[in-house]
């Protein structure tokens, strides 16, 4: 099949790549550039396995083509650290026990971080309907909850002098 | 200078060990995106495989034409079960003691049965090849119930048996009869009922259902055609099974055979049976000389791999009039699919379903449970939970709940009635179980004051009362004991191999430690809980603790993480292996501080002289010793391998309180609260426990309100993407209250009793229990699950109480 030649910034890396029109985005980050971290689940945007933000968006890479995201940004849970120092999201998910298999685990930090973006002091139903499109097979949720809260409360902390 | 002399209590805190709700050890890698899953893993020169499976659920296979699919560039092969054939590996042996096609041989049993595999350079071009693999079959009648199977004039689902008439576990009297299976004294109980002053009977179907874990099934195998090596990378909960049948199906000896299972995307049984393809990607590999991955997607999980349950259930209580049970009787018609696939120790066809008595004493009690054949997909695995112990228990609550509505009582009365009571521990139940330690009367009571109960059916009153209620309220309350733990290997075997589990710990020189055992976790925290545990008894600090899991050439032979038997098999394999370092350990301190061995105190990290505080050597001095200069007559080196064969199971128990309101206008069930009390014996990461009960909530919540495999009548699965079967998200989880009470096992080195399964267990009979009830008043007295919005809508429109 014809490849065509996409652009796309990945954790602030810029990659010239050649892809199939049919890749799909998941198949690209994990198989071209070996970023594991998103997940395969279900194929049918339902589990959130696969989320990674592109241009400031949650979106379920199973279901989203490698070309949709030719001149975009891209960022995945192996860029949500910075220069070693874990992002607060995912120190909430360590301290209050958010995760158990640790597979939807990276879809999850990356809806996380997203939503706090979009709102920074959630209620727990909030949080609840706001991160609706993950699933969890492990936790029940309710530690995952704390892990939000707890990275809310974290990211409104005054950054120290 | 000195160091500061810190307390005996302060190092002991220091070591992080047992009790203590240390955060896990596996979470680095997972919050970073380094985790190392199956399909994370590519090997140079990797191809891909894929799998051709049957549209229909019964036909033969008249043609196939491999012709199309070959043409495709960068399509290496395609086989079908006559190229299997020459290797004799076209069938496998199930747990089960039965055999299973590896790729449909002349016929498919089940619709999405494995038909061909092509094997392609990348999974989009073996995908382009499945579709152009042309199979051409001819229809037969399919049969779905297992009822109708067992009709005289019932279609013949497997040809390959004709004229068996003794199966595995016994004589077959049809040709779609795999065993029929009894426990208990059959006289005896029908002896009570005859004389029962009071007697209950229900019929309850147990819906099939997946556990579906959000990592699907696959494996990465890779043969070295010059070393005669074979590697594969694997989803399985049970490893060192996997390397043992795969040696005995291909011939190679089980030293060149290395199974590893990696990081594993949550397992609830799914991951215990050995399936079609993972045979398929090991002989692909073995024919191409090349590694071969295959990972199957969701569609493929939910049709094809381990489902649970599908029991059509009877059971009877007999009572005196006042509510004391004198008799249980259960009878099963047990659907298994085509092939019988349960995995269960061998000689327990249906399990464990003997713990069907409960936490109840009943004197005389008896079950049978027949396997059945039918057009649907092989399974019958454990969902988060020990063997078959979820219908088991599911069951006996039920029938508890129907026996007090029919004489009125109290549904905490009647079980407080009928309790196992505490001074009758260890006790023999009319199965035959040694149930090893309880104490419900002191759990109820907690859980009841806990909640108000009083104050809840006061409530509940009040709303009955008034007819313009928006809702019903229903109150469910299971007082659940479950058995895990298997087992002890003169009872308990898989496929011939006892069911211990084992453990080997290495203490460095300078202190630290690795060990390693034959479980393998799947989200449990295994890394985390075990170094606990030799941290307690080493005194060693668990973060210096290096626990691994999960590659056959390194860990010692186990059976593998499922039933919750971890804790109780292998826990005590690593409490039994760091007893005998430290009984070297000691005579290795004796000798450094020339006293007698007796003369020694051990206080949390170090052996401390009698009565003579300065005097002391702690474990890291001991290990430097036993590298540096050990004493005459001892081996140098700290280490140690313990092999642990339970000398029997473990009992945990539970009691669970709901509360649901009933939308009477949408059939619409909202938890209002779940109280989970769970007595696991000694707790060794509360927080972990915690998280673990949580998860098996929700995963009973998913089965109990929810999940379901509806078949049409062709026998295609009508619900098998995330469209259509229900896993609960964030908006429909209820919110967890936990509590717990401690009732050590006398028999487990740690008094440990396994945790991760009760919840799921204990949850789905709380939830029908909590939905019967809020229309109990009505004469409901059970209402199969799913308990979904329509299903209870329907069933408040019968009883005129729909809004």
């Amino acid at each position: 099949m014809t490849k065509k030649l996409i652009t796309v910034f990945v954790n602030g890396k810029k990659e010239e790549k050649a892809v199939e029109p049919r890749t799909l985005l998941i198949h690209f980050l994990r198989e071209e550039l070996n970023l594991t971290g998103a997940h395969i689940g279900c194929e049918t945007s339902h589990c959130g396995v696969c989320t990674v933000d592109i241009d400031g968006q949650s979106v379920k890479s199973c279901t989203h083509l490698a070309i949709q995201c030719d001149g975009s940004e891209v960022l995945t849970v192996e860029g949500l650290a910075n220069k070693g120092v874990l992002h607060a999201v995912q120190e909430g998910f360590y301290k209050e026990h958010g995760l158990q298999c640790g597979f939807c685990t990276p879809g999850m930090l990356m809806r996380a971080y997203r939503f706090l973006q979009e709102n920074p002091n959630p209620s727990e139903d909030e949080i609840r309907h706001g991160m609706s499109g993950n699933l969890c097979r492990c936790t029940g949720y309710q530690n995952i909850i704390k892990a939000v809260q707890y990275a809310a409360k974290k990211l409104q902390e005054p950054v120290a002098a | 200078m000195n160091a500061p002399v810190l307390s005996a209590e302060a190092r002991e805190l220091a070591l992080a060990g047992m009790g203590a709700s240390r955060l896990r050890k596996e979470d680095a890698r997972f919050i970073q995106g380094k985790g190392n899953y199956v399909d994370d893993i590519k090997m140079p020169g990797m191809l891909h495989m894929d799998i051709v499976r049957s549209p229909i659920a019964h036909g033969r296979i008249v043609k196939i034409n491999k012709e199309a699919a070959l043409a495709i560039p960068g399509v290496h092969a395609v086989l079908t079960a006559d190229d299997l054939k020459p290797l004799k590996l076209h069938w496998m042996p199930t747990l089960a003691g039965d055999v299973a096609a590896v790729l449909a041989d002349e016929k498919v049993h089940f619709q999405m049965q494995e038909v061909a595999i092509v094997i392609a350079d990348d999974r989009y071009i073996a995908a382009d090849a499945v579709e152009a693999v042309e199979v051409e079959y001819e229809e037969l009648p399919v049969v779905l119930d297992p009822y109708a199977a067992l009709q005289p004039g019932a279609p013949v689902i497997r040809d390959d048996l004709a004229g068996k008439t003794e199966g595995a576990h016994g004589k077959r009297d049809h040709h779609n009869h795999i065993f029929t299976w009894d426990a208990g004294d059959k006289s005896a109980a029908d002896a009570a009922f005859d004389k029962a002053e009071v007697s209950v009977s229900q019929h309850m179907y147990y819906p099939r259902v997946h556990p579906c874990p959000l990592e699907t099934c696959g494996c990465v195998a890779s043969f070295d055609p010059i070393k005669g090596d074979l590697t594969t990378f694997i989803t399985s909960q049970a490893p060192h099974i996997v390397r043992t049948v795969v040696s005995m199906l291909s011939g190679i000896p089980e030293s060149k055979v290395r199974i590893v299972s990696p990081d594993i995307g949550g397992g609830f049984g799914n991951k215990v049976p050995i399936y079609p393809g993972y045979v398929c990607a090991i002989v692909a590999s073995i024919v191409l000389g090349r590694p071969v991955k295959w990972v199957e997607d969701r569609i493929e999980n939910i049709s094809s791999t381990g489902f649970a349950r599908d029991y059509h259930m009877d059971g009877e209580l007999a009572a005196t009039a006042d509510g004391k049970i004198t008799g249980l009787r259960v009878n099963v018609v047990a659907d298994h699919g085509a092939f019988d696939a349960c995995a269960d120790p061998t000689k327990f066809p249906a399990g464990m379903f003997h713990i069907v008595s409960g936490s109840y004493d009943i004197p005389a009690a008896h079950a049978s449970v027949k396997g059945v054949y039918t057009n649907k997909a092989p399974g019958g695995v454990a969902y988060r939970c020990s063997f078959r112990v979820t219908e088991a228990v599911y069951l006996i609550e039920r029938m508890v709940d129907v026996l007090a509505q029919k004489l009125g009582m109290d549904k905490a009365e009647i079980r407080a009635k009928n309790f196992i009571k505490k001074e009758q521990f260890p006790y023999r139940s009319a199965f035959g179980f040694d149930f090893d330690s309880g104490d419900y009367q002191t759990a109820l009571d907690k859980v009841l004051e806990a909640v108000d109960y009083k104050g809840l059916r006061a409530e509940q009153a009040t709303k009955r009362a008034d007819p313009n209620s928006p809702t019903l309220m229903g109150i469910g309350l299971v007082t659940f004991t479950e058995v895990v733990g298997a087992g002890p290997s003169k009872i308990c075997d898989i496929l011939g191999v006892g069911m211990f589990d084992s453990c080997e710990i290495r203490i460095h020189p300078t202190g630290s430690a690795i060990a390693r055992m034959g479980t393998i976790t799947q989200g449990q925290g295994h890394q985390t809980t075990y170094a606990q545990i030799i941290a307690t008894e080493l005194g060693i600090p668990s973060e210096v603790i290096q626990v691994e899991e999960g590659d056959t050439s390194t860990a010692p032979y186990g059976l593998g993480t499922y039933g919750s038997r971890s804790t109780p098999v292998a826990g005590a394999a690593i409490a039994l292996a760091a007893r005998k370092i430290h009984a070297k350990a000691r005579k290795i301190a004796a000798h450094m501080l020339e006293v007698n061995e007796n003369d020694l105190d051990w206080e949390v990290d170090r052996f401390k002289v009698k009565g003579d505080d300065s005097k002391f050597k702690t474990m890291a001095d001991v290990a430097w010793q036993a590298y540096h200069q050990p004493p005459d007559g001892l081996e140098p080196g700290l280490e140690a391998v313990h092999y642990y064969d339970p000398p029997n199971f473990t009992f945990p128990f539970g009691i669970y309180l709901c509360v649901v309101d009933i939308d009477r206008a949408t059939g619409e069930t909202k938890v209002r609260r779940f109280y989970a009390l769970d007595d696991c014996g000694t707790r060794i990461n509360p927080m972990i426990i915690e998280g673990q009960i949580h998860g098996g909530l929700t995963e009973g919540f998913a089965v109990a309100m929810g999940q379901q495999m509806p078949f049409d009548a062709q026998g295609n699965l009508l619900g098998n993407t995330l469209m259509d079967y229900f896993l609960p998200t964030f908006v429909e989880t209820p919110h967890w209250e936990t509590d717990h009470t401690v009732t050590p096992s006398p028999h487990h080195p740690l008094g440990a009793k396994g945790v991760a399964e009760s919840p799921h267990v204990g949850s789905i009979p709380t939830f029908t229990s909590a939905v019967v009830d809020a229309f109990s008043h009505l004469g409901v007295t059970h209402l199969d699950m799913p308990h979904n919005a329509f299903r209870t809508w329907k069933a408040l429109r019968e009883h005129g109480a729909a809004l």
